[in-house]
């Protein structure tokens, strides 16, 4: 038990939510974490050096992207391509299908996949979120003076995908103000890179999209950004470095050595000093295919609203791997809340099958990052707390729901 | 030299309309509208079409230029997701003749079948009835998600796509053989074989190949949708890569090029076909 959860507190939680007898008996069944720290300690040669690591052209997926020109894989010994795929639903696939040997994911999307919500049953794992913030709702210009989420009603929205960080932001966001998202609003999946033509062919009134795209509408002067999703959650997780649990039990070294290759991307970015550079890198057709100045304005901070101001928020995008549990549970509650799941969900236990905080905090030390004591923590979204202990109570608190 | 003048007039209608159109496409975009008055900081964070109320539909100049810069180095690779528009067309035509030859090697046969045998065209009518108007790109998920390689999901919507056309053509084809001639053929006592062979596939090759002309044109269609639904490679793939950068210059480049390759394979089996035809 102690190997699987250094961590007390996330060990307590466990055990409190499952009874200790039945934790034993659930953890028996899945491996990783186990035996990952094991194989960790172990070392050994690379199984497989040629990889495919699948992405979306958008700014979350920076260091997965980055790590390629600026040569992050070749110094763990890996020879990756990293391929840009069209949306989300292909990138699930062709990972399944193993064209792929891991790549970018929604941070719900494991979860969805190891549930076998919207797909077959597959047990994923999560070993690092991508980047924190970086998202933003935009609005078309024609509705620059309907600031107020009261005023959306019978509006058309995009988000990127049905299981997707941005679909529960946006759900979250509107239903504080009042509005049913499945009642007042049409909320649709629309890959990334067509939203702004869709935006602006008037097809859709807004989104609540990944970066570039948020700039990208700014830049082509048909949107304006709303409010980024800082502000709805600080530090809020977005995508992730996702890859199967074969991948991740049959070539343990070359999992270890592509997350830390990840992880090292990810402490890169970190640095703000380094964002200039690293717009540079991944801006290309190769990889975003978007101006410079649109990945610079993202990665940086310093940007133009649409409305004709300079904002200068350093960290509206930013990079942290640890894939904190308490992240994976609060997406679960929203899952629920919306009617993706049904029934009794244990929580913890998906949490800790598929978000592999261990194995990312060692490697994060190994970096030369200081990775958190605990796997989970108590977060704050839009003023309101949760606590990922009592994560149905926290769903019952929800005036607007689609719970039956 | 009736015909002769009657080409050259055409030529010359259709370089006055190609001149118009062009014309008319550079003074529509010709506009560049009046700049917005803007923050010097806050312009330089901004676009052209914003900054300058320029169009964002290109004039024929840039799309030209653009052309010409493709057609200049058309095998460039910097690497898996940024290859020259010769590389990009190369694996959608391998993809496309793939899908379209294994496409004929089963129509033809099937459509024999079917146009020589009154029993099996009824048996198998209901199904191709029900298959036939499926849109191609409709059978992408599934073709993912059992066949698991996406590539080869590209060639098989390419092939469920050129099938119908061509079995259609060839059972149609079979079937309306002249009767005399069959006729004769039965008096010679010619076996079933022979008489496939020598008798009704010269007679039926017209439709056939009319068939085949149709097929390869859907396929050519169907191939730029279904490499913007699953990327990677293609000339579909190259046109999802600039929409997503939104450049219309790019797209209306990509434009340009498919549809000469449409009309170079359609002039291809057009020449077969004319091989092939005989006068009654």
């Amino acid at each position: 038990m102690r190997a699987v959860f250094p961590a007390d507190k996330g060990r307590r939680a466990f055990l409190q939510s499952l009874g200790a007898s039945a934790a034993l008996a659930a953890l028996s069944q899945f491996f990783p974490l186990k035996t990952a720290t094991e194989i960790f300690a172990a070392g050994g040669p690379i199984e497989k050096k040629d990889l495919k690591v699948g992405f979306i052209p958008i700014t979350c997926a920076t260091p997965i992207i980055m790590a390629k020109p600026m040569a992050f894989y070749e110094k763990q010994g890996l020879n990756v391509d990293v391929i840009k795929t069209a949306g989300w639903a292909v990138i699930r696939d062709k990972t399944i299908n193993k064209e792929y040997d891991a790549a970018h994911m929604l941070s719900p999307m494991p979860l969805a996949i190891t549930m076998g919500v919207g797909s077959k049953s597959i047990p994923y794992t999560m070993p690092a979120v991508e980047n924190i913030n970086g998202q933003a709702i935009t609005l078309a210009i024609k509705h620059k003076d309907k600031r107020d989420p009261k005023d959306w009603k019978g509006m058309k929205f995009a988000v990127p995908f049905d299981f997707s960080m941005h679909n529960y932001l946006l759900r979250y966001y509107v239903a504080e103000h009042g509005i049913d998202p499945d009642q007042d609003i049409q909320i649709r999946a629309v890959p990334p890179p067509e939203m702004v033509a869709n935006l602006r062919a008037d097809n859709i009134d807004g989104f609540l999209a990944p970066d570039p795209v948020n700039q990208r509408a700014v830049y082509d002067g048909v949107g304006f950004i709303h409010i980024l999703s800082k502000e709805i959650w600080d530090r809020h997780p977005c995508c992730a470095f996702a890859a199967s649990k074969e991948f991740v039990t049959e070539t343990p070294n070359t999992y270890a050595a592509l997350l830390k290759a990840i992880i090292d991307a990810t402490a890169f970015a970190h640095k703000p000093e380094n964002r200039k550079q690293i717009a540079e890198a991944i801006a290309p057709a190769n990889y975003l295919n978007q101006p410079v100045t649109v990945v610079e304005q993202v990665l940086t901070g310093t940007f133009a609203d649409g409305l004709g101001n300079v904002k200068k928020v350093p960290d509206r995008i930013d990079f942290d791997p640890f894939p904190w549990q308490s992240f994976a549970i609060w997406i679960m509650t929203q899952m629920k809340r919306w009617g993706q799941i049904k029934g009794d969900v244990d929580y913890a236990k998906i949490a800790e099958e598929v978000f592999l905080a261990t194995d990312t905090a060692k490697l994060m030390k190994e970096v030369g990052l200081a990775p958190p004591p605990a796997t989970s923590k108590t977060l704050v979204v839009m003023g309101k707390t949760f606590d990922p202990a009592k994560p149905e109570d926290y769903l019952k608190s929800f005036k607007i729901k689609k719970v039956v | 030299m009736k015909t002769a003048s009657l080409t050259g007039r055409a030529a010359v209608v259709s370089l006055a309309l190609l001149f118009s159109l062009l014309v008319a496409w550079h003074l529509a975009t010709r506009d560049t509208g009046t700049a917005q008055r803007m923050d010097p900081e806050y312009a330089k964070l901004m676009g052209v079409t914003a900054t300058q109320g320029k169009s964002a539909m290109p004039g024929p100049i840039d799309v030209g230029a653009k052309l010409w810069e493709h057609l200049r180095r058309p095998f460039y690779d910097n690497g898996p997701n940024d290859k020259g528009v010769g590389i990009q067309l190369a694996f959608s035509i391998a993809r496309v003749l793939t899908g379209y030859l294994l496409a004929i090697l089963v129509a033809v046969p099937v459509g024999f079948l079917i146009g020589m045998s009154p029993l099996m065209s009824k048996a198998l009518d209901p199904f191709i009835q029900v298959l036939k108007p499926i849109s191609p790109l409709a059978w992408m998920p599934l073709a993912l998600y059992t066949i698991k390689d996406s590539s080869l999901s590209a060639i098989f919507v390419i092939f469920i796509c050129s099938l119908w056309p061509t079995l259609i053509n060839t059972a149609f084809g079979v079937a309306s053989v002249r009767r005399e001639w069959l006729n004769v053929a039965k008096t010679l006592e010619v076996g079933t074989l022979r008489r496939a062979f020598t008798i009704i596939l010269p007679a039926a090759a017209p439709t056939i190949l009319t068939g085949m002309r149709i097929s390869i044109g859907i396929a050519w269609l169907v191939i730029v949708a279904a490499e913007m639904l699953v990327g990677g490679t293609g000339i579909g793939y190259f046109v999802w890569n600039e929409w997503n950068n939104l450049s219309i210059t790019n797209v209306i480049t990509a434009i340009l090029v498919i549809g000469i390759v449409g009309m170079l394979l359609d002039l291809m089996l057009a020449r077969l076909t004319r091989l092939v035809t005989f006068p009654e």
